[in-house]
C-alpha cells in the first residue's frame, strides 16, 4: 500500500490553500496517497465558484496580500486551485468534507465543487489518517 | 554522468516560464506520453528542480541521463524505464 499524507484543511485563505495544494502535489508526485479533510473555512473555499473570487489571506499577513497576488501573476505561478487539480491528475488525492460543518452552514455536497469526493465525519478521517506517514493541520 | 549534450531525445519540453511545481508536473505529464525506453528533456528555470526532478525520477524508477546547467536554467534528460 502506498504511503499516505493526511491534511486537515481548516483554513480558507488563499495563502494557506496554496501551501496545502503544493504539499498535496509533492506528495502525489512522490507516489503518496493524499487524504484531505475540509472543515470550517476549508469548506467555504470549496463552495461552487468560490475559488474564482476568493482573495482572502491570513489576517497576520493581510498587508502583503495584494503584493503576493501581483508577484504570483507576474511569475505565472499556478493558483492553489490549479495545483490541486494537477495533484489529482497525477495521484490519488481524495477530498472529504466535514459533515458537521456542512450542517452548520446549511450546505450539502451539491453546494461544493465537484472535486470534493464525499461527506464524512471526523471519525472516518481519523480512521484514514491514523496510519499516515505525514499528517498536517492547515 | 557523461557529456550527453548530443543525445537525441524523443520529446523536449520547455518549462522555463513555469513556476514551481510546474516543471516537475510537465515532466510527469511528459513521461506518461512516452513509451518505455523513450527519452525526454525538460528545461527548468526553477532552482527547486535541481533536487525535485532527480528525486522524482529516482522514486518513479526512471533514469536521469543528464543534468545540463545553462545560463538561467537547467536541462534535464531522462529515459522512461518502466
Amino acid at each position: 500500500m502506498a504511503d499516505r499524507m493526511s491534511i486537515v484543511l481548516f483554513s480558507g485563505t488563499v495563502d494557506k490553500l496554496l501551501a496545502a495544494s503544493i504539499l498535496a502535489t509533492g506528495a502525489a508526485a512522490m507516489d503518496m496517497d493524499v487524504e484531505i479533510f475540509l472543515t470550517t473555512w476549508g469548506i467555504e473555499a470549496f463552495r461552487k465558484g468560490a475559488y474564482k473570487t476568493n482573495t482572502r489571506v491570513s489576517k497576520d499577513f493581510e498587508e502583503y496580500g495584494s503584493v503576493m497576488r501581483e508577484l504570483m501573476a507576474a511569475k505565472k505561478a499556478p493558483t492553489w486551485w490549479e495545483n490541486l487539480l494537477g495533484a489529482r491528475e497525477i495521484g490519488d488525492v481524495h477530498i472529504a468534507a466535514c459533515s458537521m460543518t456542512l450542517e452548520l452552514f446549511g450546505l450539502t455536497l451539491n453546494d461544493l465543487e465537484s472535486v470534493v469526493d464525499e461527506v464524512t465525519g471526523v471519525a472516518t478521517f481519523m480512521e484514514r489518517a491514523k496510519d499516515s506517514k505525514v499528517t498536517l493541520f492547515i | 554522468m557523461a557529456d550527453t549534450l548530443d543525445i537525441v531525445v524523443d520529446k523536449e519540453i520547455d518549462a522555463r516560464g513555469s513556476f514551481c511545481p510546474g516543471p516537475l508536473m510537465e515532466l510527469i505529464r511528459g513521461m506518461k506520453t512516452l513509451p518505455i525506453g523513450g527519452t525526454l528533456a525538460v528545461l527548468s528555470g526553477d532552482p527547486g528542480s535541481l533536487k525535485d526532478i532527480p528525486a522524482w525520477l529516482a522514486k518513479a524508477g526512471h533514469e536521469l541521463l543528464a543534468t545540463e546547467p545553462h545560463e538561467g536554467y537547467t536541462r534535464f534528460v531522462a529515459r522512461k524505464a518502466r
